[in-house]
């Protein structure tokens, strides 16, 4: 028998509909804006006559900027910066982690607390900055000139990562890594035959969570980086944000789009990765915060 | 511990009326005499396990570890030419200047701190219970697939970077000029009549009155979706028996909420808004860097963008860090304290 609502439950079911509505609806239109006003003409961005659908559409934005080279330099840089990234950090991590989810570790209490320790103090943005000119000495005395290695492997390490992975391994159950063991396995062996394909899910979170660090960087590429061909994307659609908004910068401005389609344009095509591969790792993303938010 | 007795270190050997050693205490004696050669010989036979922890270990030691090295900075005359070690030692002076109110400099510190303070405290106040409220939202709806159609969306924004997302806001709300008008966000605004137009045309970034409203917005706008999956998957579980007998108890869904829904969330709850508490001062610099500009320094300076302008682009590195240091013990302190409290509120400790 189906009950019938309760006029409180009703108003209620009401209330979350709508609310949820706004809000989902609040959450997609800058981005539907912002494709509009790429593809829209001069007039209608300047005078701000888009509300939701494109004016006078030009594709002459996003083509301007396909055949700038520094475009497309930037985003290689990018790619590069967060294919390395996510494979150092990865390896780094589930090495790490994996020798701290081990009882028979000894000082097993003093390496999580160097972990965990970093979590609750760091030394703040100039002594970093310091070290990492320090860093960048050294790697050019030893012949990596390149800025973006000093990139990939100084920075972007996160003790929360480490930890979550750590827990993913403790949960193995020790049974399967005896008979391995047993069966004659090394270390390695254990670690790549038993360990990492049974905690697969929280890699790919965690290799997720890296990733994403990795491709949204902005300020230590900005402030290390010095060649600005090697600037990343992030990097580069900040640097056109600061020139295209300047008075004069716009007052020179004589083209068929505004100079503001410009910016929507690169936002979109900074997006439109994340859109496209958005649905596939989405599940990860949310098993990620409650893997490392509440454990019960 | 037992008391130690005569007995336990020489034995008397009755055959030939002498006392030699106890051998459990020889064994005793030589597991504490070659402490470090039996970590040396257990790490040798299982040096795969210990190589593999070489990296992160050098990671962290190099790239965490090593700056706060640099932290003697603070109590050193600067000079940017000399190392940390060969500086002169000055004591606290960097701190007095910094705390004791009669400089400029010193009322811009406490100004950035207590920006942020105020900036995580209001995120707290109103980013705290907005994804609470959604979770509840979305466990209304029963069909999977339009709960899923609305929770991609809501999640969305997380994914979008700081920089992407500050130069949207940028162009959202950006100035009037004479040959553009003002972005579409203010006019809106400025139509409804929330803000006047004039304030709007001066654009609303340049305007200290509306950075910690901006950071807040944009701030929901970004995680609140996000940050609701930990709430949900807690209502989620709820088993629905639950709601049946309280429905036939003739409770409302006031009642429900409050006798079914709240005490099961209860320990989520308390344990995200301990975790919030402790992060208080630690506010995000990258987001503040991107947003605010000259005429907002007033509302929108925090520590880590005071210590920005003076350590990174000023070049007073010592005063720099000894402001952000400051910052970061008492947030050290926090983070500490709320974690020993969630530990014995629940037994779930965080780290």
């Amino acid at each position: 028998m189906k009950r019938k609502l309760e006029i409180s439950e009703l108003v209620f079911k009401v209330i979350s509909y709508t609310l949820l509505t706004m809000f989902a609806l609040c959450c997609l239109y800058p981005f539907v804006y912002t494709i509009s006003a790429a593809l829209s003409g001069q007039h209608a961005v300047d005078y701000s006559e888009i509300v939701l659908f494109p004016k006078d559409i030009q594709f002459d934005a996003f083509s301007q900027m396909f055949s700038n080279n520094m475009f497309w330099n930037a985003y290689t840089n990018t790619l590069f910066l967060t294919v390395y990234g996510t494979i150092w950090s990865m390896l780094v991590a589930i090495l790490g982690a994996y020798a701290l989810s081990k009882k028979r570790l000894l000082f097993r209490r003093f390496f999580n607390f160097f972990l965990v320790f970093t979590m609750w103090f760091s030394a703040g943005l100039v002594p970093q900055y310091l070290n990492y000119l320090d860093t960048k000495d050294v790697f050019n005395a030893i012949g990596i000139t390149d800025d973006k290695w000093l990139v990939v492997i100084a920075m972007g390490m996160a003790a929360m990562n480490i930890i979550l992975l750590r827990n993913a391994f403790e949960g193995v159950p020790s049974d399967i890594e005896e008979a391995a063991v047993v069966d004659g396995a090394t270390e390695f062996q254990v670690l790549s035959k038993v360990y990492i394909p049974m905690s697969k899910s929280t890699i790919a979170t965690v290799a997720l969570f890296f990733a994403i660090s990795r491709w949204n960087g902005y300020f230590w590429a900005r402030q290390m980086i010095s060649n600005s061909n090697e600037h990343p994307l992030q990097v580069f659609i900040r640097l056109r944000l600061e020139e295209y908004t300047d008075p004069e910068f716009i007052a020179g401005w004589n083209k068929s789009y505004s100079s503001d389609s410009v910016i929507y344009a690169l936002i979109v095509c900074s997006i439109v990765p994340i859109l496209i591969i958005y649905p596939f790792i989405q599940k990860y993303f949310a098993k990620g915060v409650n893997v490392g938010g509440v454990k019960e | 511990m037992k008391k130690s007795t005569a007995g336990d270190f020489l034995i008397y050997d009755e055959s030939s009326h002498t006392y030699r050693a106890n051998p459990e205490q020889v064994v005793r004696d030589d597991v504490e005499k070659h402490y470090w050669r039996n970590v040396g010989r257990t790490i040798l036979k299982d040096w795969r396990l210990y190589a593999m922890l070489v990296p992160m270990v050098l990671v962290f030691l190099f790239w965490r570890y090593m700056p706060m090295y640099e932290l003697l900075r603070c109590f050193k005359v600067s000079d940017e030419v000399k190392e940390v070690s060969d500086q002169f030692f000055m004591g606290f002076s960097n701190f007095k200047r910094l705390l004791s109110g009669q400089e400029a400099i010193s009322t811009e510190f406490w100004r950035a701190l207590r920006n942020t303070f105020l900036l995580s405290f209001y995120g707290l106040c109103f980013g705290f219970p907005i994804p609470v409220i959604l979770a509840l939202f979305f466990n209304e709806i029963k069909s999977n697939i339009l709960r899923s159609v609305y929770q991609v969306l809501t999640y969305l924004p997380k994914f979008i970077s700081t920089v992407v997302m500050t130069s949207l806001v940028t162009m959202l709300v950006k100035q009037g000029s004479l040959t553009s008008s003002m972005g579409i966000l203010s006019q809106a605004l400025a139509n409804i009549g929330v803000i006047s137009r004039d304030v709007a045309n001066a654009g609303l970034l340049n305007n200290p009155a509306f950075f910690r409203v901006i950071y807040q917005v944009s701030g929901i706008w970004e995680t609140a979706g996000y940050s609701s999956i930990v709430y949900f998957a807690a209502i989620i579980a709820i088993s629905p028996t639950s709601y049946e007998a309280a429905q036939i108890d003739g409770a409302g869904k006031m009642a429900q909420m409050r006798y079914v829904v709240l005490p099961s969330i209860l320990s989520t709850l308390v344990i995200m808004l301990i975790t919030n508490i402790g992060t208080l001062l630690q506010v995000g610099y990258e987001k503040v860097l991107l947003l605010y500009n000259t005429n907002t320094y007033i509302t929108a300076d925090v520590v880590s963008t005071f210590a920005q302008r003076y350590g990174l682009a000023s070049g007073q590195q010592g005063l720099a860090s000894a402001a952000e240091m400051m910052s970061n013990v008492l947030g050290m302190l926090l983070v500490i304290g709320a974690n020993s409290i969630a530990r014995k509120a629940s037994d779930v400790s965080l780290y």
